[in-house]
């Protein structure tokens, strides 16, 4: 068991997750504490000792499943007690009483297990489905998709879900709105077989090629390293819980200041400080001076091939623009235009970015990125609003389809800000090749940033400063 | 707090109309055997800090809530020393020796204690709820270190006050920010997420009496359909017990399209979340 455990937390580093020493001897700990042999048990208590962030706990539940798999499942089920290794799987042999394979009878079945909720008949579905549908062949190199995908194929769930919703349907007159809600239940469970085969698929795996093999197919990346110019929208979702936290930071780096003896007497204090010295206020005590508002300008490449980056950018200027009141967004093209009044506390950010696409006029000319006439544009335009107190955050990969990139005018924005700061989704071995103009652009920028993922998002967050906000009377 | 094994923290937790899932019960379960605090992570509203005072009532222990914001600091946190009662006491006293009067004011007579400290000073055992811990700063944060791996706190002038009694300790978070990891690596870590429809349903009926089976099944059908929607901010648990109480009150026994229009916004906080699900949930009714 134990080995099983540290080749376990071995696979949840290689995976990404950072599991640190004292955790992994936590982990350790809590499962002599419990029985071992339930499988429930196990997970929660790996889960909640070994996990600290809620990113991490799909790569967990990949893990686990491929390690402990062949335990049996505990809270009383007497006919799941796993599989050992040395019968991969049951061959038709096991059961030479049985009469030949039945699609149909499988199906009734199987309906018959969905409609009354019989937890365990759909189990054994399940497990009878894979037998007869995956045609699994021993040692061969193939993922759980494969034979996810051979099982699915003949083992039609659309067509089961429309038996399912007909049967729990039939003697009742429903409502069309009593009809949805039934039909979400039919979703529901039929998800609830799918996940079933695909357990059942990967138990198998895990018996044939070992769990290590098995954990390094099933091996996807973490959600904050993956690359954001290839991510899903699935991805994309699920990024929307951590970029909250992350725009509530970066409000708060920008908002820092070098700390000088500012405010006013804070009298109270210093009165209560006093009493060390005898009641003479020798340590006199100040109020923390407001932190100040920081401005914020995001211009967002939202060309073509930026497609799923720019989704990701202006989901974090959706998320931002809770936490500063004083940003301004802007998307573009060939030309720029401002989109900061489509986002806001309160909008729904479908409907935004539906906004942004439909109704910003970002296109002049063909609607290939020229970031040289959108600059121009935006100098032109807004350039006489940027204050010593406006950071400009540029994202983009600076692919200019070979138009003369007219970098003097980021200059002179840049002269006019706080700070400019350039976010390029490209690996930095991809800049300035092909039509990439990034070293004209970096030159007049306070920093430019490889912003590739998540992480990288987080760390150029976590190591920003700026410069501080110069007086006005120096502009 | 030891119990037996998750299935009796289930039993004693279901006594107080708390009704846990596997995930839950076990880790509340090997919080006590480890010793350990448990960070309960999740979205508002799916019973975090309930969690915290059913503890507090299965096992007759008192309840200690230190609600944390920005801004708190050690003074409302651990302990401050009472200063008006210093003064009083180094102007009543003027022909002592200082040293004495300073070996005097700065005794446990003259510490205001405050929740953590008083946590761990109570001479029966505890439950310490850490409320919305992710509302402090991170350096504030570093102040309940020491009280959460060792269960003492240290006070310069009177040396390490340890535990008389060892507290249970839950801290709650709405991730609001990423929490400091040597935080989270003293905590057992406990995600609660929006129960399904089998858990909601029950709830319901534990929390809502009165309500019969047939709508406690169909509010919980009708959150989990609005939960699928892609919201702002989707219904807790504890509105869809409101909303199951309004419908009792309302008494309706039987939810429609024009009902759930009417009471919608007893689910839903914001009015471009009340729109959207109002047309998504009518709209496929009529398709």
């Amino acid at each position: 068991m134990l080995g099983i455990i540290t080749g376990f937390i071995d696979e949840l580093r290689a995976a990404g997750v950072p599991v640190s020493m004292v955790e992994a001897i936590d982990g350790m700990r809590a499962v002599e504490a419990i029985e071992i042999g339930d499988r429930i048990a196990l997970r929660e208590t790996l889960r909640a000792t070994l996990i600290k962030n809620l990113r991490h706990e799909s790569a967990f539940d990949t893990a686990f499943d491929v390690y402990f798999s062949t335990l049996p499942l505990g809270f009383g089920d007497p006919e799941d007690q796993g599989l050992s290794s040395d019968a991969p799987w049951p061959e038709g042999a096991e059961h030479p009483e049985q009469p030949p394979f039945d699609l149909d009878l499988l199906l009734d079945s199987l309906l018959e297990a969905l409609a009354g909720l019989d937890e365990e008949a759909v189990r054994r579905g399940a497990r009878t489905a894979v037998d007869e549908l995956a045609g699994m062949e021993p040692g061969r190199p193939v993922g759980g998709t494969y034979y996810l995908y051979r099982t699915l194929r003949r083992l039609d769930l659309k067509e089961l879900e429309e038996r399912l919703l007909a049967a729990l349907m039939e003697d009742q007159d429903l409502s069309e709105f009593d009809q949805r809600l039934l039909r979400e239940e039919v979703e529901a469970r039929i998800e609830h077989l799918r996940e079933q085969i695909e357990e059942e698929i990967r138990r198998r795996l895990v018996a044939d090629r070992g769990r290590d093999a098995v954990a390094r197919t099933l091996r996807r990346p973490l959600i904050e390293d993956v690359d954001l110019m290839h991510a899903t929208t699935k991805d994309l979702q699920e990024m929307e819980a951590a970029i909250e936290p992350l725009t509530r930071k970066l409000a708060a780096r920008l908002a820092r200041r070098r700390r000088k003896r500012e405010g006013r007497l804070d009298f109270k204090r210093t009165m209560r400080r006093s009493l060390g010295t005898g009641g003479v206020p020798a340590d006199p005590q100040f109020r923390h001076p407001r932190p100040h508002r920081p401005e914020v300008w995001l211009l967002c490449d939202i060309s073509g091939s930026m497609a799923t980056f720019s989704r990701f950018t202006l989901q974090f200027t959706h998320a931002m623009s809770t936490h500063f009141s004083k940003l301004r967004s802007f998307a573009f093209i060939d030309t720029i235009d401002e989109v900061s009044d489509f986002f806001g506390p309160g909008v729904d950010f479908g409907s935004a970015l539906q906004r942004v696409t439909t109704e910003a006029e970002v296109v002049w000319l063909d609607g290939h990125s020229d970031y040289g006439n959108s600059l121009e544009t935006f100098n032109a335009r807004y350039g006489r609003q940027l204050t010593p107190r406006t950071t400009v955050i540029v994202t983009g990969d600076a692919r200019n389809n070979y138009r003369p990139p007219r970098d003097s005018v980021l200059g002179e924005i840049a002269k006019a800000a706080r700070a400019l700061v350039w976010l390029n989704p490209e690996p930095e071995a991809y800049w300035d090749t092909g039509d990439s103009a990034m070293s004209h652009y970096a030159n007049h920028c306070t920093s430019v940033h490889e912003v590739r993922t998540l992480r990288q998002l987080e760390q150029f967050i976590e190591d920003l400063t700026l410069p501080g906000s110069r007086p006005l009377q120096n502009a | 707090m030891n119990f037996e094994s998750p299935t009796a923290v289930a039993d004693a937790l279901r006594s107080v109309d708390y009704l846990p899932d596997d995930r839950i019960s076990q880790v509340v379960f090997l919080a006590g055997r480890l010793d350990k605090p448990i960070l309960v992570e999740g979205p508002a509203g799916v019973g975090k800090t309930e969690l915290a005072k059913s503890l507090a009532r299965v096992t007759g222990r008192d309840l200690i809530r230190l609600q944390c914001y920005e801004g708190l600091d050690e003074s409302k946190a651990l302990y401050e020393w009472n200063y008006k009662k210093q003064l009083l006491r180094i102007q009543s006293d003027v022909d002592h020796d200082w040293e004495d009067i300073e070996q005097d004011i700065f005794s446990e007579d003259f510490l205001l204690t405050r929740p953590l400290l008083e946590a761990i000073r109570s001479p029966d055992p505890v439950v310490l709820l850490i409320d919305e811990v992710d509302r402090v700063e991170v350096e504030t944060e570093a102040l309940l270190l020491e009280i959460l791996s060792d269960f003492q706190v240290s006070i310069p002038e009177l040396g390490t006050m340890e535990a008389k009694t060892q507290p249970m300790v839950i801290l709650t978070s709405n991730n609001t920010r990423e929490l400091s990891e040597a935080l989270k690596r003293r905590c057992l870590f406990l995600h609660i997420d929006y129960p399904d429809a089998e858990r909601e349903q029950e709830i319901l009926a534990a929390r809502v009496p009165g309500l019969s089976e047939h709508l406690a099944a169909q509010v919980a059908k009708v959150a989990r359909s609005i939960r699928n929607l892609d919201l702002k901010k989707a219904p807790s648990v504890s509105e869809t017990i409101d909303w199951a109480r309004t419908l009792l009150a309302l008494s309706i026994d039987d939810v429609d399209e024009a009902i759930l229009g009417d009471t919608l916004h007893v689910l839903l906080k914001y009015q471009s979340d009340i729109e959207k699900a109002a047309k998504e949930l009518t709209s496929s009714a009529q398709a």
